[in-house]
């Protein structure tokens, strides 16, 4: 799992109103490069919960120098992309859980991929 | 009373004989009228009904007609197929007369019963000519395929004396009908397949290698035969019908008649049959549906019915009154061979295929009338067991649908893709200018995403975990009609109108009712009989997850509901209702490649050779306009527009607010 992919991902848990941003807990998280390729990152920043990121960032020990607030004018600014490039797609999370911030659900992280899947009396 | 002089006693007789044969004949031709409903007249006319003269009282169109050319010109003689009478049409009423005055009473020695005719005259004569029989498709007969120097060698060549010597490469049986003898390997009665573990040694004797040589010389087999089976029929005797057991033999199967002709008779599921005449000294060549479909059998009698003309040519028999006879069998001797097979059989006939046989036919499943119901039927036939079949179905599932493809290409670079049920995501790299998540029901197919790399997580269609608004696309593709009742299909929909962004689109794809339309067959029905049953199935793209049918009675639930029931699909046929069960026939093909059969024996599947695991998917088929109706359900999409793909309905929509 991606950190990209972690902003997206939200606790579904029924009658839960605040269940995001999840919170990571990772026992392995692997870097790995990836091509970095700018527009890409600069097309992906208006989709993000900002904070969110920031939070996962520092739950999984990369945060990397990321400003708190997203800079303005962050397109032509290749060393704040190159940061966002390395902590959305760089950094996985390979064994580990994601916990509802409301529930306290608890959804296992193995292999790289979030078990998301609901309990019968959860869904 | 005195006794009466030997004059007067003799007319007294024929008197007796007269009355007694004119009885018989009123009771005959109120027989006729009661069970035929033909009507005799008590003046002369041009035609006779020649009662006890049919063939199926085994009276012959020879002897029959040799009686009755004594008398006057025949112009017509039709006798109708098993029926205990003939008609005999002449020139003329006098003519017509005679032979009732001449033949009224005889009596005819046939099979070694005395037959009496009794003669009547009918007004009209009606011939029903049954339709005109056609051999069944992928069927052959090769006359005079031996010449008679090599009947009489394979016949000598099979030694019918009884010995238990050990050194006996051969296999003899005397069966209740008839009497076998196998080369190669034994064909075993009990479980109707040979033990390929245990070959006999000695192979197929030499005397048959220059028929099999002509045989793949002339290309109506590729591959040599290495089973031999002999039987031999006497008159009476019979084999009864039965397709050849699939798993056991490759496709092609020889059968050479020698010693007598005989009749076959093949029938089709659907009822057909056909009767063909096997002459002395032919090669029979059962392929294909010939092979796979139609059960071929001899009926135990003495006298076959065969056409008249033609004696000695192999047909079909087509039930014509005016051509017909009897033939009388003599001893037969067939030589069959077969090429053991070595692979589960996949045919396009499943119904017929004891490889694709069911573990267990789930026995009666009805739609669900509650939510936990339709969960459970979706847990059972969706969900639990796809995890086995993960790897074959993924294997199946390489190419991406073309318009599929064209709507994920036409996005805008940094858009961001939701794949709902993406099975092995095979739609997640499609456009790399576009960041796209998967999601599946089953966790295998997950993984397989995750080892090529694509982000994918596991999570129901009906809750999915990613934030409202957060797509510009979603894609759905042959997954809505894996929920069994309209409400959660309606669910389905409105979760992935959530996931959009006011503007954004969603593709959906769901099987339809209509395998044919704008005249045009699906690609489904088209590849039936060509490949692997799986590859095309517009169900199977690669989304959605499937379930074993081997677990036993869960559905009690289910069943006792007045729900309609289930029905079980036959693959590769027109759908016959909305709501049914696919097979899938796990493929044998997954041990060869690499995968331990162990994993499927351990979780019962059986797996024993020759015979693969079948499950069974539930789905509910969309019928024209049916998904359209869905869609407009949603308050806050529109339909931008909706077509047909490949067996499929298609909707692209567009979230409004």
């Amino acid at each position: 799992m991606k950190l990209l992919t972690h902003n997206m991902l939200t606790s579904h848990v029924k009658g839960v109103t605040k269940g995001y941003p999840l919170l990571i807990k990772a026992t392995e998280v692997k870097v790995s490069e990836v091509e970095f390729n700018p527009q890409f990152v600069s097309r992906m920043i208006p989709k993000l919960e900002w904070s969110a990121l920031v939070q996962a960032a520092e739950e999984v020990g990369h945060l990397n120098d990321l400003p708190t607030e997203l800079l303005p004018d962050y397109e032509n600014n290749e060393e704040f992309l190159r940061k966002v490039h390395r902590v959305l797609l760089e950094v996985e999370v390979l064994e580990g859980s994601l916990r509802c911030p409301e529930s306290g659900r608890e959804f296992p992280i193995s292999r790289g991929i979030p078990n998301m899947l609901l309990n019968e009396d959860e869904a | 009373m005195e006794p009466n002089d030997g004059a007067s006693v003799k007319t007294t007789k024929m008197t007796k004989a007269n009355k007694k044969v004119i009885r018989k004949q009123l009771k005959a031709s109120h027989t006729l009228l009661k069970h035929e409903g033909i009507e005799t007249v008590s003046y002369p006319t041009q035609n006779l009904v020649v009662a006890n003269g049919g063939l199926g009282n085994g009276v012959s169109r020879e002897q029959l007609q040799d009686i009755l050319k004594g008398s006057s010109s025949v112009k017509c003689l039709l006798m109708p197929p098993n029926k205990p009478y003939a008609f005999v049409t002449y020139g003329c009423t006098e003519d017509a007369r005679q032979c009732h005055a001449a033949l009224n009473g005889r009596q005819l020695q046939c099979q070694g019963r005395t037959v009496t005719l009794y003669l009547s005259f009918v007004d009209k004569v009606e011939s029903h000519v049954g339709m005109k029989a056609e051999m069944p498709p992928g069927l052959k007969v090769l006359e005079d395929f031996v010449s008679p120097e090599e009947e009489v060698q394979l016949l000598e060549a099979v030694d019918w004396s009884f010995c238990d010597d050990p050194g006996d490469n051969t296999i003899q049986k005397t069966l209740k009908h008839r009497r076998v003898k196998h080369f190669g390997y034994e064909f075993r009665y009990d479980n109707n397949n040979v033990d390929k573990n245990k070959p006999l040694s000695g192979g197929l004797p030499a005397v048959c290698h220059p028929v099999l040589e002509r045989c793949l010389k002339e290309k109506h087999i590729s591959i040599w035969p290495d089973q031999l089976t002999v039987n031999q029929y006497q008159p009476g005797q019979g084999i009864p019908p039965h397709v050849d057991t699939h798993s056991a033999f490759e496709d092609t199967i020889l059968s050479l008649s020698l010693g007598a002709k005989t009749v076959m008779d093949f029938r089709h599921p659907d009822g057909r049959s056909v009767a063909v005449v096997l002459p002395r000294r032919s090669l029979l060549l059962m392929k294909g549906e010939s092979r796979y479909l139609w059960t071929h059998g001899i009926t135990p009698r003495r006298l076959d019915i065969v056409p008249a003309r033609d004696a000695e040519r192999s047909v079909a028999v087509t039930p014509d009154p005016c051509d017909l006879t009897l033939n009388e069998r003599g001893t037969r001797t067939s030589f069959t061979f077969r090429k053991v097979r070595h692979m589960p059989c996949d045919c396009a006939y499943p119904s017929t295929c004891d490889s694709q046989r069911p573990l267990e036919v789930p026995q009666r499943f009805s739609l669900p009338c509650t939510d936990v119901d339709a969960v459970q039927l979706e847990m059972r036939f969706v969900h639990t067991v796809y995890d086995e079949i993960a790897g074959h179905f993924s294997r199946t599932r390489h190419s991406p649908w073309p318009r599929v493809g064209d709507f994920l290409r036409s996005l805008v670079p940094g858009a961001v893709v939701a794949d709902v049920g993406c099975g092995n995501g095979k739609y997640l790299g499609i456009n790399p200018a576009v960041f796209t998540l998967g999601c599946d029901r089953s966790h295998s197919l997950v993984q397989i995403c995750a080892d090529r790399g694509f982000q994918a997580f596991t999570s129901d269609a009906l809750e999915v975990p990613l934030r409202s608004g957060v797509c510009d696309a979603c894609i759905s593709i042959a997954v809505i009609h894996h929920f069994s009742t309209q409400e959660r299909r309606l669910t389905a929909v409105k979760e992935l109108v959530r996931l959009l962004k006011p503007g954004g689109k969603a593709l959906l794809y769901v099987w339809a009712l209509e395998q044919e339309y704008n005249r045009q067959k699906s690609k489904y029905l088209k590849e039936r009989g060509v490949g692997p049953v799986e590859g095309v199935e517009p169900g199977s793209v690669g989304q959605m997850d499937t379930t074993a049918a081997r677990t036993v009675g869960t559905s009690s639930s289910a069943a006792k509901s007045s729900q309609p029931e289930l029905s079980i699909h036959r693959n590769r046929t027109a759908f016959g209702s909305q709501d049914l069960l696919v097979p899938w026939h796990l493929r044998g093909g997954v041990q060869k490649e690499g995968q331990e059969p162990s994993h499927i024996g351990e979780k019962g599947a059986l797996l024993a050779s020759g015979s693969t695991p079948v499950y069974h998917r539930y789905y509910h088929v969309f019928r024209e306009g049916e998904l359209e109706e869905l869609c407009r359900k949603v308050r806050n999409a529109t339909i931008e527009t909706s077509y047909y793909d490949q067996g499929n309905w298609c909707v692209i929509l567009e979230k409004t607010l």
